[in-house]
């Protein structure tokens, strides 16, 4: 029996001259052994020191790396060792990037839980010098400049998308306008701010800071994610159904607005969604062209307006006479905004995942 | 593609209807508007820019009797070193896990984790500013004072340690991981395009995974991940409050990375004196802001060429 077992070890083909799955794993161990060795072993003579957890992993998959560098060597040859080493690195890369993610959820999640209370939702900060208060009024303030914004952006995004996809085809017009658009992407959103406020300054007279220039410089920073988003939605849009369209008579313009569009309307929900979600965390632009207030305002064409953002921002960098106070609403307000900005990115990927064609890969 | 049938030689023209023109004209007229609107961003910020660079720097408090140039080399310095320290952390890593979503992870997983990384490029900014102020600026500090002991004869961790943290290094670690997601997302999309059959033949002669991905996905992704370095650059550059919220700056030029005086960035700059600003403090703020623009208008636009050029030549489309 023993014996029939050893033949089939030996005869397999496939595995010879490779390491065995396990050990990868034994080798994992054994570095963490050795890892915790050296620092149990090797520590300085100061009796406070204690072994930094971090330090100790980090040790640990540096040894790891090693040992499997060379147990891969002499078994399976430099090539294959090599390709073990940018595995390793590769899903290091991954763990490493996932480090910040889950520290900042965290953190926000317990930290931004303290206050996050039916005060934080119904309150503003008017008069309100230590605890207590809330954000009421900074959500109010977000959500009018951002509706502003989108009221903005979106028919003007969608227009030109229109023009990129069904009348511009390979114009001089049309190809700076997608040139431009793309460079509009890249643009720092505190200059949209800088702009939005030189613009309302010439107008208004200067030091203005009014809601609707906030908006205004909310929509530099939406239109080109706007455009760009439902241009592609359009492109997908299958020729064969404007030209049936055309077929039976329809105008041109009729047949964007009937065919077209609908077919196109998830997509370009989605873009809209995933834009307003883009915009409504920037702090930036509202900073210097709605400025900020503690008490609310419903009305974007006069006076400062607080936003969500910049409420957080404030609670950070002005701490009043009980920073716990300020920082704790500083965490609730940064929860709010997360819970905001992701419910509507889940909602946006949703949208897509049920109505989207489907592609391959 | 729609205007193909219409363009043939003797094809009956469609009767233009009324509704046609403005439909037209109106989605035309969208288009240009943004032309105009770029056109106007830098007309409005050199309008009121200009009068910093006209006035003698004794009328303007916040240049305290220097010249423009003088007040805003350190600015642009900071604005570059900590972009390019961004950058040299973030784009390894974002290869990486870009690499590791198109190439390593099981499929059924790959999907799911690309979401994860997206939703880094979620959070707004000033969250990571708060998270970089609060929790990675003291957390980080061994970290610095191990530096300064071991390697304090490089003048980057020259030292003396600062004591809460919140150094350039800090700011540029939180702006890596704020690009991150970026140079991830296209170079992923980038990556997932390599020809399946140029996979399959590097395999099929033998190569392991990672010398297929060096011989075949690395050069064909070259122009994708290039640009994608570049738009990631671009963000970096312009990123405000994530600065402004962890950097303690002193306005100098200095390449030490972990002591207390570092140069601020132009951003960073405009958020922290913008609102106390008033007159041609202003003034000279909107200038320093017009730099800005300049320097991310041409990264991006080298960027967006280098796109282009890859569009017109790659054959995986």
């Amino acid at each position: 029996m023993t014996q029939i077992s050893n033949v089939t070890a030996t005869s397999n083909y496939y595995a010879s001259g490779k390491l065995p799955g396990y050990m990868t794993g034994i080798l994992l161990l054994l570095s963490l052994v050795i890892s915790w060795g050296f620092f149990t072993f090797f520590r300085p003579a100061d009796p406070e020191y204690t072994v930094n957890l971090a330090v100790l992993i980090v040790v640990a998959v540096i040894v790891f790396g090693l040992i499997q560098y060379v147990a891969s060597r002499v078994v399976e040859g430099p090539r294959k060792a090599v390709d073990r080493t940018v595995t390793l690195l590769v899903t290091l890369a991954f763990v490493v990037a996932m480090i910040p993610l889950l520290s900042l959820l965290y953190t926000v999640v317990t930290l931004g839980a303290a206050r996050f209370d039916l005060d934080f939702f119904t309150l503003s900060m008017r008069n309100v010098v230590g605890a207590g208060g809330g954000a009421a009024h900074a959500m109010m303030g977000t959500v009018i400049m951002t509706l502003l914004a989108a009221v903005i952006s979106v028919p003007v995004g969608l227009l030109t998308s229109i023009y990129l996809v069904e009348y511009g085809d390979g114009k001089r017009l049309a190809r700076s306008i997608t040139f431009f658009v793309d460079v509009m992407t890249g643009i720092p959103s505190i200059v949209a701010g800088l702009f939005a406020y030189s613009l309302f300054s010439l107008i208004l007279g200067p030091g203005t800071r009014v809601g609707i220039a906030g908006a205004a410089a909310l929509s530099v920073l939406m239109i080109p994610i706007v455009v760009r988003s439902s241009e592609e939605m359009l492109r997908l849009v299958p020729n064969e159904l404007r030209e049936a369209s055309y077929a039976l008579g329809v105008p041109k313009w009729l047949t964007i607005v009937k065919v077209v569009l609908p077919t196109a309307l998830a997509g370009i929900t989605t873009g809209v969604m995933l834009s307003i979600a883009r915009v409504m965390g920037e702090t930036a632009p509202l900073l210097i062209a709605a400025g900020f207030t503690n008490d609310f305002n419903f009305n974007p064409f006069s006076d400062r307006m607080q936003s969500l953002p910049n409420f957080v921002y404030y609670s950070y960098v002005a701490q009043g006479s009980v920073p716990e106070a300020y920082l704790d609403r500083a965490w609730a307000g940064a929860l709010a905004l997360i819970l905001i900005v992701m419910v509507l990115n889940l909602l946006a990927r949703l949208i897509t995942n049920v109505f989207a064609p489907k592609y391959g890969r | 593609m729609a205007q193909s049938a219409e363009s043939l030689p003797g094809a009956p023209k469609a009767r233009q209807r009324p509704a046609d023109r403005i439909f037209a004209g109106s989605s035309r007229g969208a288009g240009i508007l943004i032309l105009a609107t770029l056109a106007a961003v830098s007309a409005f910020l050199l309008i009121e820019g200009f009068p910093a660079l006209t006035t003698p720097p004794e009328e303007i408090s916040i240049l305290e009797e220097q010249s423009f140039i003088v007040y805003v080399t350190p600015l642009v310095f900071g604005t570059l070193w900590a972009a390019a320290l961004a950058l040299l952390m973030a784009f390894p890593i974002s290869i990486g896990i870009a690499l590791f979503i198109s190439h390593y992870a099981p499929r059924k997983i790959a999907v799911g984790l690309g979401y994860a990384v997206d939703l880094l490029a979620a959070v707004p900014s000033v969250v990571y500013g708060l998270w970089g102020g609060v929790i990675l600026a003291p957390g980080i500090r061994p970290l610095y004072m191990w530096l300064e002991e071991n390697l304090g004869f490089i003048p980057l961790f020259a030292g003396p340690t600062s004591g809460t943290g919140r150094t350039i290094l800090t700011a540029a670690i939180v702006l890596a991981v704020m690009v991150l997601p970026i140079i991830t997302a296209v170079s992923r999309e980038v990556f997932l395009q390599t020809p399946r059959l140029y996979e399959e033949a590097a395999l099929a002669l033998g190569a392991t995974r990672w010398e297929m991905i060096r011989s075949v996905v690395l050069p064909v992704g070259r122009g994708g991940i290039i640009s994608a370095a570049m738009l990631g650059l671009g963000r970096a550059l312009g990123e405000t409050l994530a600065v402004a919220m962890v950097l303690s700056a002193t306005g100098i030029i200095t390449v030490n990375l972990i002591s207390s005086t570092n140069p601020s960035t132009i951003a960073a700059n405009v958020a922290l004196s913008f609102p106390e600003a008033s007159g041609l403090n202003v003034n000279v703020l909107i200038a320093s802001g017009l730099i800005l623009f300049a320097i991310t208008l041409v990264v991006n636009s080298i960027a967006r060429w280098v796109i282009n050029l890859r569009k017109d030549f790659s054959g995986a489309n």
